[in-house]
């Protein structure tokens, strides 16, 4: 070994790799929605004090405080109230760009989820448009949104503004 | 009255409320687990969501393995209409320390507190070691049973404790516990039989750890008009803070706390008799080093509830130290009572709160 060193200058970085496992709860109200997703159903909470109508519900309404206790089954139909049309590519993708990944409010719902739009050319979604669930056959149902394939449209009129406009 | 200079506002803790302590509560999600704690706080005092001016809790995300769990939790209060509100990411008991500052600043009369965590979801030991300086100790892993049992051995070698006095506190704790239904480990067995324990880490044998928890627990602090309104005992915050130490454990003699002895002099500990003590010592020997630091004599009771050792739910375990010492205060068991709550390694960061009934 040399007694002369040459100073490599100051440590810039430092690698320290984490990895945590954990375990998922989804409680007592998102375990029903997660079950009705593997029966090929919507099943959504209303609240007993404003009676808005959550899916998913996480058990409690977030405006009042108070525990959903009561479950509503939706219909399999909704309405787009906002959109986008994704055309970056990233990591990890699994659907063919251009696609539409839209906020949809189901029949009889108060809170729009986020799904994929299929079936239709991306330069023709519009605010308004009425979509349908498209499921995986019986056999693939599973408990998660993945037993959604994706909304496409149902051939119904597109919804009037003012029934959506607090959903955007 | 507390020895401090400056002048304090009285405040009062109106209500506490937690949960039933658990290994794993694997069936509800965080905000199921809070409502009914929520829920019991309010209706204690007869009050809704619409009573309180501020709203601060205490989580941490690493718990669950997610972000913004905290903005989530505020889905089991309902804050609408919009108010204002916080978090810290840290114990309750530190939210209770925001909330109080808030108060003496006089624009609020009424605040709600909460905590919640379930340390079920992931490997504790490994979680708690991102707690550490991230350059030089976190990559090594150090998890927190090994450097707690690095203070109960530095505590013996100094000649201050033998594995006799922690097997004498938990023994001691879990049979208090008998009389507390919200505990988790609750039993009568004498020290000469828990000293038959393994060690889990020499000097530390398994009654000496805490058990997992998972729980959540609420306070309503109350000022002015409100705080006499909402309880006819009211327990007055007499004196109320908080001290934090190095984060190098090579650098703090781990067999004190001269943070805990700071924040008990600024609060005034001292200032008079205490009855009651609740210290959070979630390992067997740091009650020791507390309860020396806090500088209590033999006669002061610690731990009636019987303390972290008895259940130790992460973020709520130092808030509901103080809850539990304001209804020993409520109930007449106590006339004056020192609340402690600690965070990070070894005691790093420590709180003290005094607490005081009255008219």
């Amino acid at each position: 070994m040399s007694d002369e060193t040459t100073d490599p200058g100051p440590v810039t970085t430092l690698a320290t790799p984490i990895r945590l496992d954990f375990e998922f709860t989804p409680g007592v109200a998102q375990s029903k929605f997660l079950r009705g997703l593997e029966r090929g159903e919507f099943l959504g909470q209303r609240c007993a004090t404003c009676g808005k109508v959550y899916v998913p519900s996480r058990g409690s309404c977030p405006t009042d405080g108070v525990p959903t206790t009561e479950d509503v089954l939706l219909g399999n139909s909704g309405t787009v109230t906002t959109y986008c049309v994704v055309n970056v590519p990233f990591a990890g993708q699994s659907i063919e760009i251009p696609y539409i990944c839209a906020q949809i409010l189901l029949d009889g719902a108060n809170l729009s989820f986020m799904g994929l739009i299929q079936e239709i050319p991306t330069d023709q979604i519009r605010m308004g448009m009425r979509v349908e669930a498209v499921w995986v056959d019986e056999a693939e149902l599973t408990p998660s949104l993945a037993s959604v394939r994706y909304f496409r449209p149902n051939g119904e009129p597109d919804a009037d503004y003012e029934t959506y406009k607090e959903y955007l | 009255m507390s020895a401090t200079a400056r002048a304090v506002r009285p405040v009062s803790i109106a209500s506490f409320a937690q949960s039933q302590n658990v290994r794993k509560d694997d069936e509800r999600n965080e905000v199921e687990g809070l409502m009914p704690v929520i829920s019991e706080v309010f209706g204690n005092i007869g009050i809704t969501k619409d009573d309180v001016d501020f709203i601060c809790s205490g989580s941490t995300d690493y718990l669950i393995g997610g972000p913004f769990s905290f903005v989530m939790a505020l889905d089991a209060v309902g804050v609408w209409p919009p108010r204002s509100e916080s978090h810290v990411e840290m114990d309750g008991a530190w939210a209770l320390y925001e909330a109080w500052v808030l108060l003496q600043e006089g624009e609020i009369d009424a605040a709600l507190v909460y905590s919640f965590g379930r340390s079920s979801l992931g490997d504790l030991n490994e979680i708690l070691t991102l707690q550490l300086d991230p350059y030089y100790e976190a990559p090594l892993w150090p998890d927190i049973v090994s450097l707690s049992a690095l203070q109960a051995r530095a505590l013996i070698d100094a000649g201050q404790a033998t594995e006799a006095d922690f097997a004498e506190i938990a023994s001691r704790s879990r049979r208090d516990a008998l009389s507390n239904p919200k505990a988790q480990v609750r039993n009568d067995i004498a020290p000469e039989v828990l000293l038959e324990d393994d060690y889990v880490v020499a000097p530390l044998r398994r009654h000496a750890l805490p058990p997992i928890t998972d729980g959540a627990a609420a306070i309503v602090l109350a000022a002015g008009d409100k705080a006499a309104a909402w309880s006819e005992r009211p327990v007055w915050i007499t004196g109320f803070d908080h001290r934090m130490e190095t984060h190098s454990l090579g650098a703090r003699d781990l067999t004190t706390s001269p943070s805990t002895a700071k924040a008990a002099e600024v609060a005034g500990v001292a200032a008079g008799k205490v009855d009651v003590a609740e210290i959070h010592a979630p390992f067997a020997h740091q009650e020791l080093i507390v309860r020396r630091a806090l500088g209590l004599d033999d006669s002061v009771v610690v731990n009636p509830s019987g303390g972290a050792l008895a259940a130790n739910p992460l973020m709520s375990a130092g808030l509901i130290r103080i809850g539990e010492a304001a209804e020993r205060i409520r109930s007449g068991q106590a006339g004056r009572a020192v609340a402690h709550a600690t965070s990070g390694p070894c005691l790093q960061q420590n709180l003290v709160c005094v607490l005081e009934g009255g008219a």
